[in-house]
């Protein structure tokens, strides 16, 4: 549905994004995950038309962004991160305005404004203007205006922002339950909100995509981790100078507890085999007691925070 | 076309929900009417010294309403158009990018030509309405006098089309900033120099004072408050209009680029 290739925009002298490539399947939920200034927003913006990119391709529903403009925006519903909307205008005219020029037609448009005013829960807002509406029902008027036209594929630049913790929930299940026929990209700083939601992760740094895959996927992976948890009986020293010796260690902790079975830590340089049974031969060929063993376990915090610092130092 | 037509009615609607129709018109015809009344009353008086001084009499002849109170009163709403319609032209853009608006209004499925046609027409829908503000006036001199219509026809015709030049220059200055101020400021200050390149013409060589008078904004008006329908007049109006609306276009693709 959606096929992006090696993306770049610079602004300027400015990195905006550099040779992203990514595709997205029909009906899948993609998560754009990366810190402030990673390129989220501006990959966004090329893909609704917003602004063209410096170089790359990118093509929704078969339509090239920036030869097929107008057929890609009328397929494309769009909430901006900054949600601009007319402050001037009540919510069910600000919806028609919409409506209209997002080829509803032209009998269908108070019936399909009504019906989704009721689906974002809006409609005791109906009478406000958008400049007195909260944060939380500015963005449900985003939302609502993103999916007037029932587009095939929606793209949502940090829909739950600013929102209170009950609103979050709300708006993760409206968008959970648009899935299926519809494919929909949506970028977060969290992590638990994108795997909450979405099929597969994208996670972009510095202009950069680092690692694309399912949530299980990159779980999994990255969690066979580069630290081992073990429990040893065994003279201190001698278990320290053991451990260094093993192949790819890079760092060797020792924590507190009972003298004859200390908790150690071993890191080793390269986290992407299992380790563990590495460690175990080395314990058990000096005759000492394992009591516990395990790799140390990366919440999905870790392996984002991993992801995009490894690259940089 | 529908989408024109989409645009144009929420430009006018935002234009009544914000004090600045309200104003900007409020304004138009206090001072076109304060002028009026001002050229209205030297006329009447003048008018009855006539009636009742000879010697004045014979030196103006019989007083021609047309000339002396039509055709300065289209002058002096020319002037006041210059000064309010870049208030009225300054948001039409500025106002969509500095709020962000414009980010959602281009993706869209609306060409920029609509987007930009609507805004324009929007504006004109508003000048329009000004205009009428000063038909009162007009009636006025018809019910005390017997102005000569064809020039009211024509200098009204006169004044649309300037006035679609100093909006469609106005929408231009609105596209390229997303400062409201810096966009009225840009525009008053193109359509003065329009305006004054007029005077300077006298002052250079034939040639050269030709090409400015053809270049001023004011001069093309000057026959339509006559009368005269020439078509030299109207192209210029048009292709004005046509000008700087395209440049509007090269302004929204090349803000596109910059991101
Ligand atoms: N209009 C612009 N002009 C110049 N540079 C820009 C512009 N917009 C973005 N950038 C730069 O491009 C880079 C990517 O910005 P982008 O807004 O895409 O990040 P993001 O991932 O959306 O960040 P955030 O999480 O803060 O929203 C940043 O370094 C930013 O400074
Ligand atoms: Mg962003």
């Amino acid at each position: 549905m959606i096929e992006v290739e090696h993306l770049t925009k610079k602004y300027g002298e400015a990195r905006g994004i550099n040779d992203v490539t990514f595709s997205v399947e029909k009906g899948e939920i993609l998560g754009f995950l990366g810190p402030n200034g990673a390129g989220k927003t501006t990959t966004m913006r090329i893909l609704t038309c917003f602004m063209p990119a410096t170089s790359g391709t990118a093509r929704v529903a078969g339509y090239d962004v920036f030869e097929d403009s107008l057929n890609v925006r009328r397929r494309i519903g769009y909430l901006p991160e900054t949600v601009p909307l007319y402050t001037d205008m009540q919510v069910p005219t600000y919806l028609k305005f919409v409506a209209g020029l997002k080829d509803v037609p032209y009998r269908e448009i108070n019936s399909r404004v009504g019906e989704l005013m009721e689906r974002v829960g809006l409609t005791h807002m109906a009478h406000k203007f958008i400049g007195e509406l909260s944060k939380g029902y500015r963005q449900r008027v985003g939302l609502a205006q993103s999916l007037i036209n029932d587009p095939e594929v929606l793209v949502l630049d940090e829909p739950t922002i600013g929102l209170d913790p009950k609103q979050i929930i709300e708006i993760r299940s409206l968008i959970k339950g648009l899935a299926g026929e519809r494919t929909i990209i949506l970028s977060s700083h969290i992590l638990p909100e994108v795997s909450a939601i979405c099929k597969r992760i994208i996670i972009i740094d510095e202009g950069r995509v680092k690692a694309i895959d399912t949530p299980e996927n990159l779980t999994t992976q990255l969690r066979v981790s580069d630290k081992v948890r073990a429990r040893i009986g065994g003279p201190k020293e001698d278990v320290v100078k053991a451990l260094w010796a093993m192949e790819g260690v890079k760092n060797v902790e020792t924590g507190a507890g009972a003298e004859d079975s200390l908790p150690y830590v071993v890191e080793f340089s390269d986290g992407t085999i299992d380790r563990s049974s590495q460690v175990a031969r080395a314990i058990v060929e000096k005759r000492w007691d394992l009591y516990e063993l395990m790799p140390v376990k990366m919440s999905l915090e870790d392996i984002f925070i991993k992801i995009v610092t490894e690259e940089g130092n | 076309m529908k989408n024109f037509i989409f645009i144009l009615v929420k430009e006018i609607r935002s234009y009544f929900n914000s004090p600045v129709a309200f104003v900007v018109a409020t304004i138009f015809a206090v001072l076109t009417g304060y002028q009026f009344y001002v050229i209205f009353a030297k006329f009447s008086q003048l008018s009855f010294e006539v009636q009742t001084n000879p010697t004045i009499a014979s030196q103006f002849g019989a007083l021609n309403v047309t000339e002396m109170v039509i055709r300065p009163f289209f002058n002096v709403v020319a002037v006041v158009m210059l000064i309010m319609l870049p208030m009225l032209t300054m948001r039409a853009f500025a106002e969509e990018w500095k709020a962000g608006t414009m980010e959602l209004l281009l993706t869209f499925p609306v060409r920029d030509e609509e987007a930009i046609m609507g805004k324009f027409a929007g504006c004109m829908g508003i000048f329009t309405m000004m205009l009428l503000l000063s038909l009162p006036s007009v009636a006025l001199v018809g019910y005390f006098g017997d102005p000569e219509w064809e020039v009211v026809v024509t200098g009204y015709m006169g004044l649309f089309l300037m006035g679609g030049a100093f909006v469609s220059l106005g929408i231009f200055m609105s596209s390229i900033t997303e400062n409201q101020v810096i966009a009225a400021a840009l525009s008053f200050a193109a359509l003065l120099l329009l305006y004054m390149v007029g005077y300077t013409a006298g002052l250079v060589g034939e040639t050269t004072g030709k090409v400015l008078e053809y270049l001023s904004i004011m001069f093309h008006f000057e026959k339509f408050a006559k009368g005269v329908l020439d078509t030299s007049d109207i192209i210029y109006y048009l292709i004005f209009m046509a000008l700087f609306l395209f440049l509007s276009m090269r302004s929204l693709e090349s803000k596109r680029w910059r991101g």
